[in-house]
């Protein structure tokens, strides 16, 4: 496999040979800062016209097919049209925090996007609480969601964020511990070290049950943290009218609406990179040749198919089933997911001891 | 106690409910959409036979339809769409006088499409078509005789 580390110390050692070392990094920082926003956005294009293609799929329809082929640049109109809104201020809202908020949720997202291991050696942050930092990072975007519910000064923003907060916090419980069998399973939290381990075996496959079991809570659970149907009580349309972000127009809205589609590109991205694999190729031990042609695709290419396979399978479940009430939300976590993925990390750790994976 | 209202039986209950509906919704993913692309499908366009979108008297090869001015359309009209003037020819062989149509006033800007005068009819004189590009600049022209 082709290691991106070479490419990037031999930029490094040119930026320091010809610059000042605080030059130098400070040029690098910014760098690496255009490359995940522009990634970011290029992403989260994609996820949009996505999104809308596979629902209409999933109703018998077609989606956007006027502008341009097959609509493919509808998700430019919808950019435009949202930038040339006006930003409205709300009477009585605290400004402050009403227009940090969206930047929050944002920035949340932006720092657990840049920890997704894209390809051998091409990951912004890696190190050894990599897992850890992800779920760190990922639940501060809940603040920005209470704090835009808050300061709207809107009774139905105020509802949704906190229904928001009840339901996030409580779902990052299992999706930690379900993050927390893998560890156990790769023995590390470093997400470099994670992928590296799977080019031997997928987890799902070397994990087998409990890993299967620890996958199938980690989707329900990164579907609730995405705040998307059947766990999209925080925006419940029919009841709140749009929840927390009811009150943001123009483009604090578009923050709002990128970074919770970008975050189910970064439930996707880690459910890839823990369970099957992350840029590690199918690997079938004793299959040789196979091995050898798998090896020959390149790792970002492995990566982003695998996202955006979990990325239609949210979808997929995102347009199936019907929306769950607080008290069935709160129930499935409590009593459901929680007990059954204390018991899954028991069997993972007793099936790691014991040596029964593969 | 069933084991479906068990703890472990709601669990494989609702999994395996869950798969169903992911079951159906896979399919649909899969199947022919119906979305029509009107402006450019014109020739393919697909509308249901049911669909009513002008009402129409349909007349045979000698130019004849089977209205008996009867007026029972224009009564059963909720909307005093249809407008029915008559005259009485006698017959020239028994001598009897006997009602026929004389213009039948039919007006698509007052017509709700609720086929109620289709229903009415004892003859079978009139029916919905699927001829649905009636859009015109003039409301007069809306208003249409459907007897020849
Ligand atoms: S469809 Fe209804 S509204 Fe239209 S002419 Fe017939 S009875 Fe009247
Ligand atoms: S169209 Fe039918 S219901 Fe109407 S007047 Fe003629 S025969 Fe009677």
């Amino acid at each position: 496999m082709f290691d991106f580390t070479s490419m990037t110390t031999a930029i490094d050692s040119y930026l320091n040979s010809v610059l000042p070392s605080s030059a130098a990094t400070l040029i690098e920082c910014a760098i690496i800062a255009v490359c995940v926003i522009v990634a970011y956005l290029v992403f989260a294009i994609i996820m949009i016209f996505m999104e809308r293609k596979v629902c209409a799929a999933f109703q018998c329809r077609l989606g956007p097919m006027r502008v341009g082929p097959w609509g493919l640049l509808q998700v430019f109109a919808d950019v435009f049209k949202m930038l040339i809104k006006e930003i409205i201020s709300i009477k009585n809202s605290d400004k402050i925090l009403y227009n940090l908020a969206p930047f929050l949720v944002l920035m949340s997202s932006i720092i657990t996007f840049s920890c997704l291991p894209f390809d051998k050696g091409l990951q912004v942050l890696d190190f050894n609480i990599g897992a850890f930092f992800i779920m760190a990072a990922s639940s501060f975007g809940i603040l920005g969601i209470l704090l835009a519910g808050w300061s709207s000064n809107n009774k139905f923003s105020m509802i949704g964020a906190v229904r928001s907060g009840g339901q996030m916090i409580s779902y990052e419980l299992s999706m930690g511990l379900s993050i927390l069998t893998l560890v156990v399973l790769s023995g590390t939290m470093q997400i470099s070290e994670i992928v590296e381990t799977q080019t031997k075996g997928w987890f799902i496959f070397t994990g087998h049950v409990p890993a299967f079991i620890a996958f199938i809570i980690y989707i329900i659970a990164g579907n609730a943290e995405t705040n998307r149907a059947p766990f999209d009580l925080p925006e419940a349309e029919s009841e709140l009218t749009a929840g927390f972000h009811t009150e943001y127009s123009g483009m604090n809205f578009g923050f709002f609406y990128v970074a919770e589609f970008m975050n189910m590109f970064i439930i996707a991205g880690i459910a890839s990179t823990l369970f099957l694999g992350g840029w590690a190729p199918l690997y079938v031990p004793g299959l040789e040749g196979f091995n050898s042609v798998m090896e020959c695709i390149p790792g970002f290419v492995w990566f982003l198919a695998k996202t955006f396979f979990v990325i239609w399978l949210l979808m997929w479940i995102r347009w199936t089933f019907p929306r769950l009430r607080i008290d069935q939300v709160l129930a499935l976590e409590w009593k459901y997911l929680v007990p059954i993925g204390l018991i899954n990390l028991l069997i993972m750790t007793i099936c790691v001891v014991m040596g029964w994976t593969f | 106690m069933k084991f479906k209202d068990t703890y472990f039986g709601g669990i494989f209950g609702a999994i395996s409910s869950l798969l169903t509906g992911m079951g159906v919704t896979l399919r649909e993913f899969f199947t022919r959409k119906v979305t029509e692309q009107y402006p450019e499908n014109r020739k393919e366009l697909h509308i249901s036979e049911r669909h009513r979108a002008l009402l129409v008297m349909p007349h045979d090869e000698n130019g004849n339809n089977k209205c008996i001015a009867c007026g029972l359309c224009r009564q059963a009209c909720p909307n005093g769409t249809i407008s029915i003037t008559t005259r009485t020819v006698t017959d020239e062989e028994t001598g009897k006088s006997k009602k026929v149509l004389d213009t039948y006033m039919y007006d698509l800007g007052a017509c709700m499409f609720c086929q109620l005068c289709v229903n009415s009819c004892p003859k079978g004189a009139i029916e919905f078509t699927n001829e649905f590009e009636n859009a015109v600049f003039d409301r007069k022209k809306l208003i249409m005789k459907l007897n020849r």
